[in-house]
């Protein structure tokens, strides 16, 4: 390896926090930093397909005048200069933004989501989009119109769903930090199967203007990551009020980056009462995954936290209300997608109204997942049918919101696994979508309330050598006690590990790359 | 809601019953029926797989009226707000040719469209 490369391959390894930092006393340029992403998705994203759109112009563009104005000794943000990959639900100016849907190939749209705009005001680079289920209907990547996106630990395996591109992305050291968005487990999920953090938001703690809506009630955008501080530190730059989304909190917030430095330096977790949900694990769980999720909460107590059990009897209905909530919602929002104001249209043979012109787009448009959720949101929204099912799911939200608040009244945080199993190979569960949505049993309850969620990794499953990530939610905005508690579990895990976890997985055939570059030298 | 409780057709005017039977009850013409609500073309084959799938799935999310009793409030939206205003003041809109660079057919100021009558109407 050339010393050139060496250098590209290291900093594509750094965190954001530490790729900041050596931006900041301008060790390296933003160029060479974004230079060196771009190069290492040239060099892996053939194999895990974490992108569907790369902007590489764009990037160095970007790039080139965060130096222009650091070398002119500006003072920029915390996180300027800093590579970042952003999943295809939110809209951005200059990039084609199709949620994984046919019905949106090369839409452009006319604005950014606000996430967005606030990345590029604080100069972050984006590097491009990722790809994700359709519409964000999935927990394996597959249901995208465009392939699926594969785990960078194994790649007949699936990098977890929807946001499977933006975790990928991160794991494979595509991009230090990345978007996604979190309506029944979609950030946290990903992160857990491939072995990187992800933090779903108080609803309303982040804006939605701009992401493309799945379940209103429940869709949240949220920081993908390395680290802990990371995402935290992403969450400072995309938080806070927006007027231009409804449902957006006007609280003021602390500095998330603030409370994960805090958990790193201090590691005692003396005082913290931390209740693991019954519900949320056991039988139907991987053997691997209890294991070090067990040895996890022995590590918490071990920093001195309280670990007791609690019990949510509600969340065993969860999944069922979710199931019925979020194609309720779904069916109603992907009513926009009708062939007129942009997206695909296919006019039948022979012609016809509008409406058969809107049929015949929607058939050719959505794929299979698309349709039976809008048919089974249909359903649950008719007359006759809609008390017993989208009311009572309804009602099922308040038992499981009236759950969170009694456990929260004894304990700070609440723990389970983030997910049942480790990454399940390809194709493993594409055909049985019950099945599929079984997945989602311990991120639901979280996005049914409203509070945040947060997943980081505490090893390998010892039967299969793939990631386990534990999940941590705290009440409706304490976020900030979520990046502190998860820092300190991150530094004394990382402190007995001697590495971070992601520096175990499979270098991905880079040799090649550098073979090719040293060549060209 | 008991569990016991089947679902009663509604007759409100402004609402059109997608099918009648107790859940669980899917047939074939009802997914048909669906999916014209929908606005989405089906193939027959479709149609046969999806009410398979749609008959598995209400099974299992028909368990949430175990547990919602009448004196259970609904919740639909998970942290509530109130009157969100803003004040009355024209803001940053997207100009015409804006609004119109996604359409799939436009005359230039107007989406268009093919008729929205058909012959019988």
């Amino acid at each position: 390896m050339s010393p050139e490369a060496t250098r590209q391959h290291d900093l594509t390894r750094l965190s954001a926090a530490d790729l900041a930092s050596t931006l900041a006393s301008r060790e390296v340029s933003s160029l060479e930093v974004t230079e060196a992403h771009l190069d290492r998705i040239h060099a892996v994203d053939g194999d895990v397909r974490a992108f569907l759109h790369v902007a590489a112009e764009g990037a160095r563009a970007a790039a080139r005048a965060v130096d222009a104005r650091r070398a002119a000794g500006e003072t920029l943000g915390a996180l300027a200069g800093v590579p970042i990959a952003i999943k295809d639900v939110l809209c951005t100016l200059d990039m084609p933004s199709t949620a994984g849907s046919r019905i949106l190939q090369g839409w452009v749209p006319p604005y950014d989501a606000t996430v967005v705009r606030k990345l590029r005001d604080a100069d972050l680079i984006p590097l491009g989009k990722t790809n994700m289920d359709e519409f964000a209907m999935g927990s394996s990547t597959e249901h995208s119109a465009y392939g699926p996106t594969h785990n960078p630990w194994d790649l007949d395996r699936i990098p977890g769903g929807s946001g499977g591109g933006s975790a990928a992305a991160v794991a494979a050291f595509e991009a230090p930090l990345a978007l996604g968005s979190d309506t029944g487990g979609s950030i946290r999920q990903p992160a857990a199967v491939t072995g990187s953090v992800g933090m779903k938001p108080t609803y309303g703690g982040v804006s939605r203007y701009g992401a493309i809506a799945l379940a209103s009630s429940l869709d949240q955008v949220g920081p993908v990551s390395r680290t802990v501080l990371d995402a935290a530190l992403l969450h400072d730059v995309i938080g806070g009020h927006d007027p231009r989304d409804s449902t957006s909190l006007k609280d003021t917030w602390p500095s998330f980056a603030a409370a994960a430095r805090a958990g790193q330096q201090n590691l005692s977790l003396k005082g913290l009462k931390v209740g693991v949900v019954t519900e949320l694990g056991g039988d139907g769980f991987q053997a691997g995954v209890t294991q070090r999720f067990q040895e996890a909460l022995e590590l918490l107590t071990s920093a001195g936290a309280e670990v007791v059990e609690v019990s949510t009897p509600s969340f065993e209905y969860a999944i069922a209300a979710y199931y019925l909530i979020l194609p309720a919602e779904a069916s109603s929002n992907l009513a926009k997608f009708d062939s007129v104001r942009f997206g695909l249209r296919v006019n039948p043979t022979g012609g016809g109204t509008v409406e058969d012109v809107m049929s015949a787009t929607r058939e050719a448009g959505f794929g299979p997942e698309v349709k039976r959720r809008i048919i089974l949101g249909t359903y649950a929204l008719s007359a006759g049918y809609y008390d017993a099912y989208y009311g009572s799911a309804q009602k099922v939200r308040t038992l499981i919101q009236r759950d969170f608040a009694r456990v929260f009244a004894d304990v700070d945080v609440l723990v389970s696994p983030s997910a049942p199993t480790t990454a399940f190979k390809l194709g493993e569960k594409l055909d049985d979508p019950l099945s599929m949505y079984l997945n989602d049993l311990t991120t639901i309850p979280a996005n049914l309330a409203g509070v945040p969620g947060i997943s980081l990794p505490v090893g390998l499953a010892p039967e299969d050598g793939l990631p386990v990530g534990i999940q941590f939610m705290a009440p409706a905005r304490a976020d900030a006690r979520l990046y502190s508690v998860g820092a300190t579990l991150e530094a004394l895990l990382e402190d007995r590990w001697g590495h971070t976890l992601l520096s175990q997985a499979p270098d991905l055939a880079p040799q090649e790359m550098f073979a090719s570059e040293e060549g060209a030298v | 809601m008991s569990s016991e409780t089947p679902p009663t057709v509604s007759t409100s005017a402004n609402s059109r019953p997608a099918g009648s039977g107790t859940p669980g009850e899917i047939t074939t013409d009802q997914v048909a029926h669906l999916a014209g609500l929908a606005r989405i073309n089906l193939s027959p084959e479709e149609i046969t797989k999806l009410t398979g799938e749609l008959v598995a799935i209400v099974e299992n999310v028909a368990k949430v009226t175990e547990v919602a009793t009448p004196d259970v409030p609904a919740t639909s939206h998970p942290i509530p707000l109130s009157n969100v205003y803003r004040p009355d003041v024209v803001g940053e809109t997207l100009t015409q040719e804006q609004a119109l660079s996604g359409a799939p057919d436009h005359d230039g100021s107007r989406f268009r469209v093919s008729a929205i009558l058909g012959e019988e109407q």
